[in-house]
């Protein structure tokens, strides 16, 4: 197993050296520069020019790439062009917001989308399967921003049960040792502060989580669906065995090897989906701090978010191949 | 098992009743009268950008300024919801006849955030540590605006930099401070009132004198001081307290010892909602109270929900250009007036932009000293566009149209919808357009560069001063225009260098009626980019120049 995970980490090093020479040339391909977003519109050629050379811009590319790969072995992405700041600096601080966003809405897909694709396999047919397609189908379908529009309608203006933007009411009083708002309440008693960034967690969450949850729920359902008509369960149901043991031990643990694949693949996107679910909820995470980075030309910070996104995406993977074998023990005997 | 979902149901119970008494102490809280609530209750303003420092010397964007002048004052100010300058930390000035000298009059009796008392000593210290700033200080992103207004340092360490035009600065009484300069500017004295030369407690700059820019040329973190509330310290009616840079929000806390009148809530937050429709939703939920820059169709609806969208006074335009050199036809003076008679500029004042908004006659709006009534108007008239056309010699002209996409600019807040009535207008006098949409990253390069023949941008006013808005378009030859009229370019020349105001007011009339007689763009118009409070405020007057004062907020 340590051989494994060794192999698939040093696999990493290729994938994102790939991946850097890509994104820097692509970024570097785009029409216009940060010189624009820096010196705003009044700027003359002569100064966006001066600012360009102070950037190294003009050097040849493979220069500006050499000094790119120095900094990012030493972890540095640079600063950013439109807060002055340490990419790493930002990003750090944005993390915990991402990531305590992330993982909420993949706890909504699971804990929702595996019961529901279950039960939509085994009463194939019926209103519960019929609803969870459907809904599952509106759930790929519409866009985040509308989603998250309707929700804010629906939930914040005309119900005012639950806010609309930030990640806690702002100026509410609360520490954070951890930058994981709902966790961090917990940890230092401060439950009000907890609730409250619960509370906040709600909407984008369900956002976010509309996508996974409606793949998760076809991927259960076709999965399940599969493993049913297989002979083992047949076999399990008709030797009498408890639904509970057929249920969890022969049909869920051999239909979720799939599902957790596409689990692995959607954690990683949700951390690129959230670029729009942040914005639209005012949540700020590196969602939001990226998105403002696309609208400035903020090279930086652009390639930072990729690469910090190829590597979770990686690692994520990594963790759901190792995860297989928990479900499959023929992986761990290969 | 039982006991990992007990916990688990304890936990969602405690969270459950602190909801519950949350909620009850928020109920309790709105009954309150607007002065119990002044002091308990935060105002929270969502701005569309993060502010970038604390010490708006470095800063050149509105977000940082919007913090920076409620925890700063200036030596002049531009008056409450108008753009006349007016003192601040100077009650009176005076300049001499060649407009090299500037005496200041200061107020007494100020303090800072510090304790440390504010004296003319104190401005001095601003302005010759401003003065003396050495290496990457000079950078022109750190220090943009006093290389705009006071050109270069005592010691320039850069052969790009200009001359500096300041000589000094003395403390001639306590509260007497003289400043002098080398030769008149236009800048001034409208320079002594922009929001990056907040004067600073000389405290603070003693403290940090050894502070430094660090990172990439063009890209540098500005001194560590400038991110901390603690490490700044100002003579506005609020000081900081507070820099979340994770939840994106600066807290604000009364300085009971202001020197002026004192503010009327305790707690302003400022957070940061980058999405336009976002802001209006968060209001809409009552998660904020105030926001900047309403998209104009919201504007209606917004008033109906019982809303208060203030009217702000106009300090702007948005224009028209017509680059000459990209297309030939454009060389020719009738075949902009032809164009300029083909656009119904009412339509667009009308259908999309916000109330108060108006038709530009010329490049800059009237409430400037150096407006003219005379310019000439070029009033709609599709007919005679379409026989001007042809007397040109191209009734069949094809031109190249740009117009920004995701971008909103508080001159210009649905440029899609203003580009489509403009080629409409067009297309029915004739003209062929081939659009071309590009993103804000893009079409400014391609503008600037003279990629455009049409082209939509605008401009918003730093100060009171006509060559604020003349002098930035066509003081020299610019590849967005592509002309070369020494004509005007040696007219603004000489009222930049003219210290009398009367005789530059003569000037910079006489330059709009030759500007728009040369019509190098066609002014659009003048419209107040609009700012949206909750029903239960107060809300500051507001300003033309967006420099809303929070202390004048108060609650019902």
């Amino acid at each position: 197993m340590l051989r494994f995970v060794v192999r698939r980490l040093l696999q990493l090093v290729p994938t994102l050296l790939g991946l850097s020479v890509l994104l820097f040339l692509w970024v570097h391909a785009l029409p216009g520069g940060p010189e624009y977003s820096l010196l705003g519109e009044d700027a003359t050629t002569e100064q966006r020019e001066q600012l360009r050379q102070s950037l190294g811009l003009n050097d040849p590319i493979w220069i500006q790439y050499g000094r790119f790969m120095g900094k990012l072995l030493q972890l540095d992405f640079g600063t950013s062009l439109a807060t002055g700041q340490p990419v790493m600096t930002e990003f750090l601080n944005r993390f915990p917001a991402t990531a305590e966003l992330a993982v909420t809405a993949m706890l909504i897909a699971t804990v929702v989308g595996i019961p529901l694709g279950y039960f939509a396999a085994r009463y194939r047919g019926r209103l519960i399967d019929t609803s969870a397609v459907a809904g599952s189908l509106i759930g790929i379908c519409i866009p985040v921003f509308f989603l998250g529009f309707i929700f804010k309608v629906v939930f914040a203006q005309h119900l005012g049960i639950l806010p609309s933007a930030f990640r806690q009411t702002a100026g509410l009083d609360a520490t954070h040792p951890t930058g994981f708002f709902v966790l961090d309440g917990l940890l230092t008693g401060e439950f009000d502060a907890a609730w409250d960034a619960f509370l906040h967690l709600v909407l984008p969450g369900l956002t976010l989580a509309s996508i996974p949850l409606a793949i998760i729920t076809r991927m259960t359902r076709a999965s399940v669906l599969e493993v049913l008509g297989e002979d083992y369960v047949r076999t399990a149901e008709s030797k009498g065995l408890q639904q509970r043991v057929v249920r969890g031990r022969h049909i869920l643990r051999n239909a979720m090897l799939p599902v957790v694949t596409a689990m692995g693949l959607l954690t990683g996107s949700l951390f690129a989906g959230a670029v729009l679910t942040e914005s639209v909820f005012a949540f700020q995470g590196m969602g939001s701090f990226v998105y403002q980075a696309t609208q400035t030309r903020d090279y930086p910070v652009l390639m930072g978010f990729i690469m910090l996104i190829a590597v979770i995406y990686v690692l994520v993977n990594l963790l759901v191949d190792i995860s297989y074998s928990l479900f499959d023990p023929r992986v761990r005997v290969r | 098992m039982r006991t990992k979902r007990s916990h688990a149901m304890r936990g969602l119970a405690v969270l459950a009743a602190a909801g519950v008494l949350a909620t009850a102490c928020a109920s309790e809280r709105d009954s309150s009268s607007g002065e119990e609530l002044n002091e308990t209750k935060p105002f929270v303003f969502a701005a569309p950008g993060d502010a970038r420092s604390l010490d708006p010397f470095y800063a050149t964007d509105g977000e940082t300024f919007r913090v920076t002048r409620q925890i700063y004052n200036t030596l002049l100010k531009h008056e409450s919801g108008g753009s006349e300058i007016v003192g601040d930390l100077a009650s009176s000035w005076e300049q001499n006849d060649e407009g090299t000298v500037w005496t200041f009059d200061l107020e007494q009796d100020v303090t800072f955030h510090d304790g440390e008392k504010f004296n003319a000593e104190a401005v001095c210290a601003n302005y010759d540590h401003w003065f003396n700033l050495k290496g990457d200080f000079q950078d022109s992103n750190v220090s943009y605006y006093w290389q705009k207004i006071f050109g270069g340092f005592a010691e320039n360490e850069n052969d790009d930099l200009p001359p500096a035009n300041y000589k000094s600065c003395t403390a001639e009484e306590e509260f007497k401070a003289v400043i002098e300069v080398d030769k008149y500017s236009a800048n001034l004295p409208g320079g002594f009132s922009m929001a990056a030369f907040g004067i600073m407690s000389p405290k603070v700059l003693a403290a940090q004198a050894d502070s430094e820019v660090t990172g990439e040329p063009g890209a540098f973190e500005f001194p560590a001081y400038s991110q901390d509330p603690a490490a700044v310290a100002g003579t506005g009616p609020y000081r900081a307290v507070g820099w979340d840079k994770a939840s994106q929000e600066i807290k604000l806390e009364r300085f009971d010892e202001f020197w002026g009148e004192a503010a009327g809530i305790k707690t302003i937050i400022i957070k940061t909602i980058s999405d336009e429709n976002a802001r209006k939703q968060a209001l809409e939920a009552g998660d904020i109270h105030g926001y900047d820059l309403v998209a104009p169709a919201d504007v209606a609806p917004l008033q109906e929900a019982g809303f208060q969208v203030p009217e702000r006074g106009v300090f702007n335009v948005l224009y028209l250009a017509y680059q000459q050199e990209g297309n030939e036809a454009l060389e020719d003076l009738a075949v902009r007036q032809a164009l300029s008679h083909a656009v119904d500029r009412q339509r667009i004042v009308d259908t999309i932009l916000p109330e108060g908004s108006e038709v530009a006659t010329q490049f800059m709006p009237d409430t400037l000293t150096g407006w003219s009534p005379d310019v000439t108007e070029y009033e709609y008239d599709p007919e005679k566009a379409k026989d001007m056309l042809a007397d040109a010699g191209v009734a069949d002209l094809e031109i190249d149209f740009c117009y920004p996409t995701e971008v909103t600019r508080p001159y210009m807040p649905a440029p899609r919808d203003i580009f489509d009535i403009i080629k409409a207008d067009l297309e029915a006098a004739g003209v062929t357009i081939n659009e071309e949409a590009l993103p804000w990253g893009d079409y400014i390069p391609k503008t600037d560069s003279g990629g455009c023949s049409l082209y939509l941008l605008g401009w918003t006013g730093d100060f009171n001063e006509a060559y604020n808005f003349l002098g930035t378009w066509f003081g020299h030859y610019d590849s967005g225009w592509g002309f070369r009229n020494d004509d005007i370019f040696d007219g603004l020349d000489a009222v930049a260098n003219e210290p009398d105001p009367a005789k530059r007011e003569t000037m910079y009339q006489e330059l709009n009626v030759e500007i728009m007689d040369f019509l190098p763009g066609l002014p659009i118009s003048h419209s107040p980019p609009s700012i949206a409070f909750s029903a239960d405020v107060n809300p500051p007057t507001v300003s033309p120049l967006t420099q809303e004062d929070f202390s004048e907020a108060t609650w019902k």
